[in-house]
């Protein structure tokens, strides 16, 4: 029974370890300025605990197949524990646990301590029962008024919004259901939501901020890299909350520019 | 006849715990005083004030997070959708002031009463074993109705505060009407259940001694609950300054 | 002196009624809890069974339950994680085995306040009563999840089962919170005030410190709970806006305003998180008296084990703010509760070395309960560590809400601490019902259990590294999941066979029962005092004697000593610590 123990135990560690070092299955290709930094302490993470977690399993099917009872086992060593090593482990742990935190916070205070810089290009997001629109303010660079009562989400886009057509500002003001940026450029994110909470998540962009009903949240990244990503809903939000997802278009500032005027001559 | 038990002092009888390093007395003296209801209430009553004293634990909790959740809420403002800026909302709710200091007097002075009753009763309690002496007369005299009193004006309480909220919603502040009116009716609404709880175990105090009971018994009841009742008139206080000062 | 003995003075209830169904024995009592937690574990697992089949196969057509929509899988994904939450992981461990043998660890008759106790158990059951109303009601079971994140829970046009069926599913929490409470209640005061002479705290087992610590988070915490749902009751039916701005479904502008969505996640985590200790505390105590138990040696470090178990009950209020780094949470506020929350690693890791310092040089026995406590550390180490990545606020922007966090809490909360309640029962039955357990059984289902459940929850880690959103009912939308389809389909066949393989237990249970081999009173050669009376223990415990405790918990194999163990009550001439 102790070499069963031993040999299930150390089968499940090894095959588990396996798909994790041979990343079968793993985080999808980081398409943002941020992704290099939150990679590299995902990386360090995963590879002190996966030390520790082999270690500890390794240990535990070891130790169930040495001192197994037989009748040439060893008399069991009476002993109520040791000081010395209790003090030991728990400092290691803390140093490596602390440590392993404080080592990422940095990452952390960059993406969310700060607002976005100048030069970053605002887009409001909004999630509803079931989909996400995103506004960009035109010339102006102003948001115009939306108004709640408005809100007709069987029209799409604007309506959806609630866009209030009395205000001058809203004469530019874009409203898709695909989301475009151009690369290089950090963009400035205020995440709204009109009914419950959903959650704005683009893997590739290493992003994710819940959309919260009565908060207006500013968050900012940086997309590195032209391509398609697919944005999914991350909080519960009602039966269709599996159907609510996007498309993150990334171009280059020539072609999103073009997109952005085309937009807005579609609204003349 | 004639033969007095030991004598029991009025402060509660520290029994000798179990790990706590009293010399043994034998382990199977409690034993022979089985029958005997005088030399186990002290360890009764014991049991029963750690008892409420732990159960208070979770209802402090309560008010604690009706506390935060209000004193946030006072201090949040709020996203005006219409000009996506943040602007603070609350409306100070317009109290009966008068009113509710009359509660307060009514509850404070039914803590006064209950408290000279829980006095009496454990004089009468540690006296009992020494009524059987000839010439000595216990728990047959008229003393001040201490008990009735106090349930007079606990239920006088509640009925102050239902007056109360008749004259919010006189004032135009329903439970829904604001965010400051909702957290007043909720923190006083929580408040009065809990109060009456404690008054259905008084009117309980009050048959059990009509019907009689050992006074051991009767003390204990009474004696837990002063002190739950003691609590709820410090909680009282507490959430009328809370909706005083924070408004 | 007045004894224990003496204040306990109920004798022994005649009847049905009185013997059976409103008794107020503990032992009684502990096995009403253990039976309505075997209830809800298979109605949980019932659930979960239709969510796997829905997932791979989203358009099949069951027989009696017809097809599951969209709405209909996050009902029983909100009723699965509810029930298992609280009716077994919250009822099982301390409800049941705490209630039948913490009194008699400790040497007293019966807990505190024998009343008391009968109605937390009745109220418990009616809790789960009204639970289970919510899938007869029109429109359902609600689908807001077990977390009830507002605005969803708070509108009752968010979606179907959002009507009555979450009127309910809050009242029943709220039942549920009044039962525990009361319990709480008990266990403390029983623990501080029925110790029989000799056993100080620090010779408690660490069963009993479990449950003491897991008392007192629950009576901090479930008054917070029930305060967040009497104001999530408010806002669903009197109008009120505790947690709900401004907001417009479908169309329609709610009349609410001002309100703050964050407040109930505040709330709710501020139990959600002791919670999960409560869930866990009592499985670890229990791992540590089998581990000694059957490894022949003392728990290494009981001291240390002591002191983890308070580190971990105190930081377990510090860190609820882990729950919400992804919520519009200040993100300072999320660098203070990460630090808190790496540091609670710190004691759940000591105790995992001392786990594996007590059977370095024993002499392990491969009885059943010592197969589960294995298997509940190789649970623990594996359910833990994924929680440093989760604590990391930056490594919590790809994984929160999705299946990482699924595979992080089912491995310790829904198999370790399961394990937990396996091991104990395998031990404890002897004793219980006076009869063993099947060997051979104990091990088929050990087997399949420790190997099915690493199949179906170990593959939830690579899902959620992949992006694989949580509580998502169809995966035929999202192009990047179609992927990761296989791996799902994995799961369901190792949950098929899993689950499968737990009527191994209850066959054995039922069987032993009636039919088992009768038992001896120490079956185990264990030192605790439920081994030193009757098996089963009459009704005031020790057959009308107090013990005397003369020494600490784990003394086996000490040196010179004329057996292997010496049990607490063993005269204090005989060598010990």
């Amino acid at each position: 029974m102790g070499l069963a123990l031993l040999a299930i135990i150390w089968l499940i560690t090894f095959v588990s370890t396996y798909f994790f070092i041979a990343k079968t299955w793993w985080l999808p290709h980081g398409a943002s300025a941020a992704a290099q930094w939150i990679d590299g302490q995902f990386a360090l993470t995963y590879v002190l605990m996966g030390v520790v977690f082999v270690l500890a399993q390794v240990s535990l099917g070891y130790l169930v197949w040495k001192y197994r009872d037989r009748p040439s086992a060893e008399p069991v060593r009476y002993s109520h524990g040791n000081s010395t090593l209790e003090v030991l482990w728990t400092t290691l742990t803390a140093i490596l646990f602390v440590g392993l935190n404080l080592m990422g916070s940095h990452v952390w205070a960059s993406e969310r301590f700060e607002p976005a810089k100048a030069g970053a290009i605002p887009v409001e997001v909004t999630g509803m029962q079931f989909a996400w629109y995103f506004r960009y303010p035109g010339p102006d660079g102003t948001f115009a008024r939306s108004d709640p009562k408005l809100m007709d989400p069987s029209a799409g886009n604007e309506a959806a919004l609630g866009l209030d057509t009395s205000d001058p500002d809203s004469k530019d003001d874009v409203v898709t259901g695909t989301m475009y940026l151009p690369v290089n450029r950090e963009v400035d994110l205020t995440l709204r939501a009109v009914d419950v909470i959903h959650s704005f998540f683009v893997p590739a962009m290493r992003f994710k901020q819940d959309a919260v009903p009565g908060l207006a949240i500013h968050m900012h990244f940086t997309p590195t890299e032209v391509g398609d990503y697919e944005i999914a809903c991350a909080e519960l939000c009602g039966l269709g909350h599996y159907k609510m997802h996007g498309m993150l278009k990334v171009v280059s500032q020539e072609d999103f520019d073009k997109w952005l005027a085309a937009r807005e001559a579609e609204k003349q | 006849m004639g033969i007095l038990t030991p004598p029991i002092t009025t402060r509660d009888p520290k029994t000798g715990r179990a790990g706590g390093g009293n010399p043994p007395h034998g382990s199977g003296s409690g034993g022979d005083r089985g029958g005997d209801n005088f030399a186990d209430y002290g360890p009764r009553l014991r049991r029963a004030r750690l008892g409420v004293a732990v159960a208070l634990t979770p209802i402090l909790m309560l008010f604690v997070s009706f506390t935060s959740a209000y004193v946030v809420r006072q201090g949040l403002p709020t996203l005006d959708e219409r000009t996506n800026t943040y602007v603070r909302d609350w409306i100070p709710v317009n109290l009966p002031v008068a009113l509710l200091l009359v509660n307060t007097l009514l509850l404070v002075t039914s803590s006064v009463t209950l408290e000279l009753e829980r006095r009496r009763i454990t004089r009468q309690a540690a006296l009992a074993p020494v009524s059987s002496i000839p010439g000595v007369s216990l728990g047959k005299e008229r003393s001040f109705p201490w008990l009735a009193s106090t349930v007079v004006l606990g239920a006088g309480f509640l009925s102050g505060q239902w007056m109360a909220w008749r004259e919010l919603a006189n004032r135009g502040f329903y439970l829904a009407t604001s965010a400051s009116s909702s957290f007043v009716y909720l923190l006083t609404a929580t408040h009065a259940i809990h109060l009456a709880g404690g008054l259905m175990v008084l009117l309980y105090a009050a048959a059990t001694s009509l019907r009689q009971a050992p006074v051991e018994k009767r003390r204990i009841v009474v004696d837990v609950t002063a002190w739950y009742w003691h609590f709820m008139a410090l909680l009282w206080i507490y959430i009328f300054a809370l909706m005083w000062f924070v408004r | 002196m007045a004894t224990t003995a003496t204040l306990h003075s109920h004798a022994a209830p005649q009847g049905f009624i009185r013997k059976y169904v409103f008794s107020l024995d503990h032992k009684v009592i502990g096995i009403q809890y253990y039976f309505l937690a075997l209830a809800a574990v298979f109605v949980g697992m019932f659930l979960s069974l239709l969510m796997r089949i829905h997932l791979i196969w989203p358009t099949a057509v069951l027989p009696l339950i017809g097809e599951i929509k969209p709405e209909t899988y996050l009902s029983l994904l909100t009723m699965h994680g509810t029930i298992m939450v609280f009716f077994v992981l919250t009822t099982a461990p301390q409800g049941g085995f705490g209630n039948y043998f913490l009194p008699i660890q400790i040497g007293a008759p019966d807990m505190a306040f024998p009343v008391l106790n009968m109605l937390s158990f009745w109220t418990t059951f009616v809790a789960f009563v009204v639970m289970l109303s919510a899938f007869f009601v029109t429109g359902g079971a609600p689908l807001h999840g077990w977390t009830g994140y507002a605005p969803l829970s708070a509108l009752t046009n968010s979606g179907p089962g959002e009507q009555l069926g979450a009127d309910l599913w809050v009242t029943s929490i709220a039942i549920f919170c009044i039962a525990s409470l009361m319990g709480a209640l008990n266990f403390i005061t029983t623990i501080l005030d029925l110790r029989a002479k000799g056993m100080s705290l620090m010779r408690m087992p660490l069963t009993c410190w479990a449950w003491f610590i897991t008392a007192i988070l629950g009576l901090l915490a479930f008054g917070v709970l029930l305060s967040a749902g009497i104001l999530l009751l408010l806002d669903r039916n009197m109008g009120t806006s505790f947690y709900i701005p401004l907001v417009v479904v479908n169309g329609q502008v709610m009349g609410h305003k001002g309100g703050s969505p964050l407040l109930w996640q505040h709330l709710f985590w501020f139990f959600g998180h002791p919670e999960v200790y409560i869930a866990i505390l009592p499985g670890m105590g229990v791992a540590s008296q089998i581990l000694s138990t059957f490894s022949r040696k003392p728990i290494f470090g009981y001291k240390a084990m002591v002191y983890a178990i308070l580190a971990i009950g105190i930081l377990g209020f510090m860190v609820w703010g882990h729950h919400m780094f992804m919520s519009g949470m200040s993100p300072y506020s999320a660098f203070a509760f990460s630090i808190m929350t790496m540091a609670i690693g710190v004691p759940s890791a000591i105790k995992t070395f001392n786990w594996l310092g007590t059977m370095y040089h024993g002499r392990i026995r491969f009885y059943t309960p010592m197969l589960f406590a294995i298997g509940f550390v190789s649970l623990f180490v594996s359910g833990g560590l994924s929680g440093p990545f989760l604590a990391q606020p930056v490594l919590d922007i790809p994984l929160h809400d999705t299946y990482f966090v699924v595979g992080h809490f089912h491995l310790i909360m829904g198999v370790a601490a399961i394990f937990g309640i396996f091991a104990a029962t395998y031990y404890w039955f002897p004793k219980m019902f006076g009869r063993m357990m099947s060997e051979s059984l104990g091990k088929w289902h050990f087997w399949f259990t420790f190997v099915g459940t690493y199949c179906i929850f170990m593959p939830m880690h690579y899902l959620g590294m992949a992006g694989h959103p949580r509580r998502y009912s169809q995966l035929t939308e999202l192009q990047y999941l179609k992927g990761l389809i296989p791996l799902q389909t994995f799961m369901t066949y190792a949950a098929f066979i899993t689950i499968a393989a737990q009527f191994i237990f209850v066959i054995n249970l039922f069987w032993s029962m009636m039919k088992g081999p009768k038992a001896s009173d120490n079956p185990w050669e264990s030192t605790t005092l439920e081994w030193t009376t009757a098996t089963p223990p009459p009704h005031d415990n020790f057959g009308g004697h107090t013990p005397v405790v003369n020494h600490g918990p784990y003394e086996y194999s000490v040196p010179g000593a004329p057996r292997d163990y010496i049990m607490q009550t063993d005269p204090a001439t005989v060598a010990s610590h």
